[in-house]
């Protein structure tokens, strides 16, 4: 009896997994979608719990306790901390699946046929890096590591041969699965090769490396689902997969950058001779008062959000700047670049929790044509995004990169701590023209600044 | 054995397929959360880690696997949790006067 309603069980999970990704489509089905994905894995839980091979509930009971008690306050942390609580759940994911990998290893071996070893070489190494490169992700993000890209001379062909130890004591399993000891080395190259793939990655490319982690952790439930021939974990591995995927393409596109070159290419090394080079050139700057006159006298305004307003925590202050303009009768909209923030959709959540409605969010497709009818582009803590070099000069690193074409609007101002450059490590054109004004300062303060001086002159309160 | 390995490999490409037309239609809006449910759904690796940890066939097996279902809870509990939090957050302008 018990043996039929499990699959059934399975079955329905799997669907409820489907839906839950399909009812994520649009902001008014997204919680929905949620609850099922909850029912999904409540049924695929209740379903394992009824397998008879299951001789002791002791150690999954304690599991299941210490696993909420520590899942709760994960998912309290503040939505500035998003990207880094990810990452570290990347972790626990994948090593999941890799611990499980090696249990099977040991329980099976060396009676393993060569497919199901091939898949368990596949879950453990893709499980073990995926958890040493997310914890990587993690320290970067959380600033615990530094987040310049770390490089050293034959970085990428150490990488290169440590990957291919791996991939070849993978191989070597295959062929002779009993051989302890190769098993034993597959899993350490696996973690060591997971840490010097990040070494190499800096911060601004953490939105690519975030999702292909996903993916990765992904991937690696859906090779133990082939080991313990379980469609169901297939199905929600290969699902979780090539979200992890598109989510990277759509990453690099937005850099205009490959996957070889995210991984390989260490990105954001500062160019410091490049710079050095241009001579002295003349930026305009204005104070938060002359900066609010020109805003209260705007029909329109396009804020275009970036990681510094995250790092400044200004986006509360943001909001109260969204609400005094909309009082004035001036149209505010949002500008989000796709890799904007340290990972994929990251602006967006900020700016939902301070309030700001979903629907004065524009994608940066949508947008970038009315920047040339707006009044005011106001950029708080993006840089290299807004840069108009990446349209125009081909000797630039970030040539042909799509970005917001922030210096078409009809003033452009500028919140900005110093004249530092951005992640690219190179100069942004936009400081320099003749319609751009520097408000220097913390983007917490000025905003803030800006919006006492609008209220101030507007007699609002 | 080999059709087991063919039914699993058509699954695979089956779901892969679906999973890229069902989340290309994603709005950009909510990568965030798409990524934290992804995440949660991703821990379906407790059906794995639940069945090495309660078969008890050796003293390591079962450490790995209740190591291993803790690691999958942490994920469904937490992730479940922060993407409904985030969902939460996104409201539509207009209904409290802006």
């Amino acid at each position: 009896m018990i043996a039929q309603i499990i699959p059934l069980l399975y079955v329905a999970a799997a669907t409820s997994f489907i839906l839950a990704l399909k009812w994520l489509s649009g902001v008014a089905t997204a919680r929905r979608g949620v609850l099922v994905g909850v029912l999904g894995m409540a049924l695929a839980v209740g379903g394992t719990l009824l397998n008879p091979e299951i001789v002791s509930y002791k150690w999954i009971a304690v599991a299941i306790v210490l696993g909420s008690i520590i899942g709760v306050p994960m998912a309290m942390m503040p939505m500035t901390a998003v990207p880094q609580r990810t990452a570290l759940s990347h972790a626990f994911g994948a090593l999941a699946a890799a611990l499980v990998g090696t249990a099977e290893y040991y329980l099976r071996a060396p009676g393993i046929d060569r497919f199901t070893m091939g898949a368990l070489a596949l879950e453990v190494l893709l499980g073990f890096l995926t958890f040493t490169a997310s914890l990587m992700a993690f320290g970067k993000l959380q600033e615990i590591l530094p987040t310049r890209p770390i490089t050293y001379r034959n970085q990428n062909v150490v990488n290169l041969s440590l990957f291919v130890f791996a991939v070849a004591a993978g191989v070597a399993l295959v062929v002779s699965p009993g051989t302890t000891w190769l098993f034993a080395a597959l899993g350490g190259l696996s973690l060591v090769f997971g840490v010097l793939l990040i070494v190499p990655i800096g911060g601004a490319d953490m939105p690519t490396v975030i999702s292909l982690l996903n993916s990765y952790a992904g991937l690696s439930a859906c090779a133990m689902g082939f080991v313990l021939d379980n469609h169901l974990l297939i199905i929600a591995g290969a699902l979780d997969g090539s979200s992890g995927l598109i989510l990277s393409v759509i990453m690099c596109r937005a850099m205009n950058r490959s996957f070889t070159n995210v991984l390989f290419g260490a990105f954001g090394q500062v160019q410091a001779s490049a710079a050095a080079a241009g001579e002295e050139r003349i930026v305009r700057s204005a104070t938060p008062e002359e900066a609010a006159s020109i805003l209260g006298a705007a029909g329109s305004v396009i804020v275009v959000p970036g990681y510094g307003m995250a790092v400044a925590q200004a986006q509360h202050k943001v909001r109260e700047l969204f609400d005094t303009l909309t009082k004035l009768g001036i149209g505010v909209r949002f500008a989000i670049h796709p890799v904007a923030g340290r990972m994929p959709g990251h602006m967006n959540v900020l700016l939902a929790e301070a309030d700001i409605p979903y629907d004065r969010m524009v994608g940066m497709e949508e947008i970038n044509s009315d920047f040339a009818q707006t009044d005011v582009a106001l950029v708080i803590g993006a840089n290299d995004v807004t840069n108009p070099a990446a349209r125009r000069d081909q000797s630039s690193p970030i040539y042909g990169m799509p970005i917001l074409d922030v210096d078409k609007a009809r003033t452009v101002m500028v919140i900005k701590r110093g004249m530092s450059a951005g992640f690219a490590g190179i100069d942004n054109d936009l400081y320099y023209m003749d319609r751009t004004l520097m408000v220097f300062g913390d983007a917490k303060a000025v905003v803030g600044n800006l919006v006492k001086e609008l209220a101030a002159a507007n007699g609002l309160h | 054995m080999a059709s087991d390995f063919e039914l699993s490999f058509f699954v695979f490409v089956l779901a892969t397929f679906l999973g890229v037309e069902v989340i290309r239609r994603v709005s950009p809006l909510l990568h965030t959360p798409l990524m934290s449910l992804t995440n949660a759904i991703s821990a379906i690796a407790v059906v794995g880690s639940i069945l090495v940890a309660g078969q008890q066939k050796t003293t390591l097996s079962t450490v790995l696997g209740t190591a291993a279902v803790t690691c999958s809870m942490i994920n469904i509990v937490g992730g479940y949790l922060i993407t409904y939090r985030m969902l939460r957050m996104f409201k539509r302008s207009g209904k409290d006067g802006r």
